[in-house]
């Protein structure tokens, strides 16, 4: 048999798996972020907002869709991975891809096209609700769809990571509550990070997802706090890192192989 | 050309256990191979390696020539594993368990559905391809696994302890159906504890302990070998005592029952003879245990748990 063939049919088995388990288990993964969404838009947007006047100059709901559509995407593309490769580690279905004949990067690759689309689906959902809330308009569809791109990459990887070293339950809830939730709180989805003193400005700056989330709004409203470029070469080096990482960890057999 | 070559294969987990100390093992191309051991000899070990799931700390392995490290993507494309333990989805059905196994392998999706139907099929599982997995019974769990090993039609099929736990009937349908699967020229390697099944499947066996082979041979010649067999007769009416044959080792188990250690060439006619006369009449008779497993315990020579055949791995 072809070799590049069966590489191919291989990656898209696993994306197909990937996606075809996310729509069947909708209302743990597409319907948590949808509701929750719709409360901080409602909350924060309308309620909340309304007092808050102007934010880096838009009004506020204007200011924090691009953010939480963004958190959204993050927090599932992370999710994504994290749960299903444990899971497979778990249930040990994750031999069945072992055995097979098919390098590791073909199953970093699959997974980390399932966290991407997963991170994408719920973007779509969320956006349309926002579209409820506040008109939305791209001023730059090509920075849109750049950041969107790195970012559920990075994501993706990122749960991968977790997930292969992850032993119990436990540990693929833990870096989301405690690193990834408050990165991503201070990572200026809900306020400009010009409102900081000039410390924490600065040290906003080695946050990633102020990156991510800066040049999203920046392709949404048309602003940015940070420069563009510098943005995706900061966030393309992360993803290059981390991939380079899980790769090795995957090669190396780590958490999977005794 | 050798289906299966093994060399100076080492493993030493992270714990510090040595589970194989040098394994040399070649089993040929059509060979229904089995690898016997008792529980924790290195059965698994071994096959865990040859299926990539195992980390190997010394030697090599060849699948069909194809060195399993240098060639895998050769090498794995001619192997069919069935593990031990379960290790599927529980919530996928047994047909997407399949398909997507195929797909691990390259087959695209319509060549996947017809292969789904012939090995679910044949394996008894067709009409319940869309229930999920977690609901079915053990035994159908297992053939579960074999259809799925068969999935990218392996030129080597390897089982490890394919029958544990499994009732004796459809133990006995697995063996039919592996040897169909033998014969149509795939080759197998089996391991198992239950000796009766080498016995009854295999033609070449090695026998595994403490992480070493200790013994490579044919069925035929190992049977050959042994010195003596032990049959036990089940009597028309009750005993007090045994009768005079004086050749002949009798043991009076029970009343009913009588027990005779042949040794290699006594006569089975004469024993008969002998015993009608004495008016003794055997209403059957069998093996009092099977010979492979009087053959184990002289090879390593203490008392393994073998004889227990509800024993698991
Ligand atoms: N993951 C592991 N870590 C440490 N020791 C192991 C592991 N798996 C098996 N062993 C040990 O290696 C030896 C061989 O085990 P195994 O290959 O499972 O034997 P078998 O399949 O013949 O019953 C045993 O002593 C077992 O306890
Ligand atoms: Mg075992």
């Amino acid at each position: 048999m072809d070799r590049r063939e069966v590489l191919l049919v291989a990656f898209a088995t696993i994306v197909r798996k990937e996606v075809t388990r996310f729509v069947r288990i909708w209302p743990q993964t597409i319907l948590p972020p949808a509701v929750s969404m719709t409360l901080y838009f409602v909350i924060f947007g309308n309620l909340i907002g309304a007092r808050v006047g102007q934010m880096g100059g838009f009004s506020y709901i204007d200011f924090i869709a691009p953010g939480l559509i963004m958190m959204s995407v993050m927090n599932n593309a992370y999710a994504n991975v994290v749960s299903s490769f444990f899971g497979a580690k778990f249930q040990h279905h994750i031999e069945e891809m072992l055995v097979a004949p098919m390098p590791n990067w073909v199953i970093l690759a699959g997974y980390v096209t399932g966290g991407v689309l997963r991170g994408l689906a719920v973007g779509i959902v969320v956006t349309v609700i926002a579209m409820f809330f506040t008109q939305l308009r791209v001023s730059s569809a090509a920075a849109v769809a750049g950041i969107l791109m790195l970012t559920t990459v990075l994501f993706s990887l990122g749960g991968l990571v977790n997930a292969i070293y992850a032993k119990k339950f436990d540990d693929i809830s833990i870096i989301p509550t405690f690193v990834l939730t408050p990165l991503i709180y201070l990572g200026g989805v809900f306020y400009s990070i010009d409102l900081l003193p000039r410390l924490w400005r600065a040290v906003s700056y080695a946050n990633p997802i102020v990156y991510m989330v800066d040049t999203f709004r920046f392709g949404l409203l048309g602003a940015a706090h940070v420069h563009v470029g510098t943005a995706f070469a900061v966030v393309s080096l992360f993803v290059l890192a981390l991939g380079a990482y899980a790769l090795w960890l995957l090669e190396n057999g780590t958490g999977i192989k005794s | 050309m050798n289906a299966l070559e093994i060399e100076g294969l080492e493993k030493v987990y992270a714990n510090g256990t040595r589970a194989l100390h040098g394994i040399d093992l070649v089993v040929e191309s059509g060979d229904f191979f089995a690898l016997l051991g008792p529980n924790g000899a290195g059965k698994s070990t071994t096959i865990g390696i040859i299926s990539s799931l195992v980390r190997k700390t010394a030697g090599t392995i060849r699948v069909f020539g194809h060195d399993l490290t240098r060639q895998w993507f050769e090498a794995r494309l001619s192997l069919g594993i069935v593990p031990q333990e379960i290790n599927f989805s529980q919530f996928e059905t047994g047909l997407e368990i399949v398909v997507n196994q195929a797909g691990y392998y390259g087959l695209r999706r319509r060549l996947a559905m017809e292969r789904a139907e012939k090995y679910l099929g044949l394996l008894g599982l067709w009409e319940r391809r869309n229930d999920p997995s977690r609901t079915l019974s053990g035994g159908y769990k297992r053939r579960l696994m074999i259809a799925r090993a068969l999935m990218h039609e392996p030129r080597l099929l390897i089982l490890d302890e394919p029958t544990a736990g499994v009732d004796v009937e459809l133990r006995r349908s697995m063996w039919t159906f592996l040897q169909d699967i033998n014969r149509g020229g795939t080759t197998i390697v089996l391991t198992t504890h239950y000796l009766e099944e080498a016995e009854s499947l295999c033609r070449h066996l090695a026998i595994i302990d403490e992480g070493r082979i200790i013994e490579r041979t044919s069925i035929k010649k190992l049977l050959a070998t042994l010195p003596t067999e032990t049959f036990v007769l089940d009597l028309d009416a009750t005993l007090d005592t045994l009768p005079d044959l004086p050749h002949y080792a009798l043991r009076l188990r029970d009343p009913s029952t009588l027990e005779v250690e042949m040794t290699r060439g006594q006569d089975m006619n004469d024993l008969f003879v002998r015993l009608t006369q004495s008016n003794v009449r055997i209403r059957s008779m069998r093996n009092k245990s099977n010979r492979l497993e009087e053959l184990f315990l002289r090879l390593v020579n203490r008392n393994p748990e073998l004889t227990n055949d509800n024993g698991q791995a």
